[in-house]
């Protein structure tokens, strides 16, 4: 079969626009909403741009550096979008967008034609800026999250909301409405100034561990995991990393979302149900996973400003490194634990340490502390706390108690192939009672 | 951007106003600080809000004028800047720095809108 010359062309500008990927897309849409502070024209802008592209390099040829020519290009039309509309005219001063546009050039109707055969510059990255103004606290937890999936790791609309388990129109206005917010509100795309940064950089990475964490053990529906999710946050928080290779923060989350995920193919069984850390066939990690993750984590734990996320690759580290529960540093474990506390007080983190504990000093001592938890509001709803008393309980010899804990945990909402594991651990120590 | 910081008090909290609290000289060096910093676009101080004259129209369509202090009122503007600033962060890092977010009060930041 012959393709006639135009068909050609336009298979190499579809394919050059299509080896961008979702990364280089990204980074084409962060360079201009960045330029306007506005991700809605932004959006608009890049994808006139793409229609341009595929008109004027089918004709011309590919250019040089694809981003750079559409970037130029978005951006023209940009300006030329916000001079049309009288409302937004007033914001091209403050933007300081008027010289980027040669004065004397009046085409308006193809302004990217005159960029095409220059040569640019290296694209500089400018997801960063992007980060943290998805991921800008006073945007609703859910809100970042589906900002950061569209934009930053650059999925379809319908993909966030598959992802999210949300129907398509309901995460449409949940972008439509946090995009307005970033506009109106004035939210700034620049990376925030050095008093800021931790505390934002922290807002930033919880959005990437969320989605990871949900991913990893999902809240709800049928399996116990969701890959793509988990690899999505991997992505992002290697851009993260390599945005800000000197960050000990961004070492330690990258460190430990790949020492967790190196756990992924002894995590389920055939059925896809979860086994317990306890009982993982460790021959089954990821090794190389475990070398990335381990490297990181020690890069994490030495460079200054290490905090929360360091500390928990750290720990990440001592279980990838041991061949099995028994011979797991389990003091080390809870001594991290007890440091993690200091940054992230809260009752998920005491029922961590609670559970090294008694790893460390015997089932006793661990159980003891985690009685101390029980009652304490956050933990009485939070499944894992329930399955980690069960699992303590029976390890004790205490069935009858370890039943409670199991009927517990299953009254709770969780993935269904994570109930299925409950309901037979629960069978089995209702069996060993008799 | 525009910015409004509305520096808001509490009818019922005693650390407010001329009875105690909040010092106005904390108020006097803020404002100084924050003029000097060029970013005021304008400001302004209200009297107490059992100084409030309201204005309002009734079921028959006639305008009701009716003066303070009403029971109803809880939260209060005592007084407003607006500033100019490249953005959101900056807005939130002088309301931080108000005496006027000092417990017992807040500072509501409002965008102000372009047209």
């Amino acid at each position: 079969m012959s393709a006639s010359p135009e068909t050609a062309a336009g298979t190499v500008v579809r394919s050059a626009l299509e080896s961008m990927g979702a990364e280089g897309r990204a980074r084409v849409l962060a360079s201009v909403a960045r330029r306007f502070s506005d991700l809605d024209l932004a959006e608009e802008m890049v994808q006139e741009a793409m229609v341009q592209a595929l008109r004027t390099w089918g004709r011309d040829g590919v250019p040089e550096v694809p981003e750079a020519w559409l970037i130029t290009a978005a951006k023209r039309r940009g300006i030329d979008t916000l001079r049309r509309d009288q409302a937004r005219a007033r914001l091209i001063p403050r933007l300081g967008a008027l010289q980027e546009r040669d004065p004397g050039s009046g085409s308006v109707a193809d302004p990217a034609d005159e960029v095409l055969s220059r040569d640019f510059s290296p694209v500089p990255d400018e997801r960063l800026g992007l980060f943290f103004a998805c991921a800008h606290p006073v945007l609703k937890p859910e809100e970042r999250i589906a900002l950061t999936l569209r934009f930053l790791a650059g999925l379809s609309t319908a993909e966030v909301a598959h992802g999210l388990l949300v129907p398509v129109p309901t995460m449409q206005q949940r972008l439509v409405r946090a995009k307005r917010r970033i506009r109106a509100l004035g939210i700034s795309f620049d990376v925030p100034s050095r008093e800021l940064l931790p505390e934002r950089l922290a807002a930033v990475q919880r959005v990437v561990y969320l989605l990871f964490a949900e991913g990893f053990a999902r809240s709800g529906g049928q399996a116990h995991v969701r890959d793509d999710l988990t690899e999505e946050a991997i992505r992002l928080a290697k851009v993260l990393h390599q945005l800000m290779p000197g960050s000990a923060e961004a070492a330690g989350l990258l460190g430990l979302l790949l020492l967790t995920q190196a756990r992924r193919p002894a995590r389920t069984d055939e059925a896809g149900r979860p086994i317990p850390l306890a009982e993982q066939d460790r021959s089954r990690w990821d090794g190389q996973l475990i070398a990335e993750g381990l490297a990181l984590a020690e890069r994490a734990a030495s460079a200054p400003g290490a905090g929360a996320y360091a500390i928990q690759a750290a720990i990440a580290a001592v279980h990838a490194e041991a061949a099995d529960v028994e011979s797991t540093d389990w003091s080390q474990i809870a001594v991290l634990y007890r440091m993690l506390e200091s940054y992230e007080p809260n009752p998920v983190v005491r029922l961590g340490r609670a559970v090294a504990w008694g790893r460390a000093r015997g089932m006793q001592e661990g159980l003891a502390q985690l009685e101390d938890l029980v009652g304490d509001p956050a933990l009485e709803r939070f499944r894992p706390f329930h399955i980690a008393r069960a699992l303590t309980l029976e390890e004790a010899g205490d069935f009858a108690a370890a039943g409670a804990a199991y009927r517990r945990a299953l009254e709770l909402p969780g993935n269904e192939a994570e109930s299925e594991f409950l309901s037979l651990a629960l069978l089995g120590v209702q069996n060993a009672q008799k | 951007m525009k910015y409004a910081l509305l520096l808001m008090g509490r009818v019922d909290d005693p650390n407010c106003g001329a009875d105690g609290g909040a010092d106005p000289e904390e108020f006097f060096a803020f404002d100084q600080e924050i003029t000097s910093a060029g970013v005021v676009v304008s400001s302004f101080a209200l009297e107490d809000p059992e100084h409030a004259v309201k204005v309002e129209t009734d079921a028959a369509g006639d305008h009701v004028v009716s003066s303070g202090p009403f029971a109803e009122v809880q939260e209060f503007v005592g007084g407003s800047y607006i500033i100019e600033v490249d953005n959101l962060d900056d807005a939130i890092a002088w309301a931080k720095k108000s005496p006027g977010s000092k417990p017992g009060g807040h500072v509501e930041v409002r965008p102000v809108a372009p047209y």
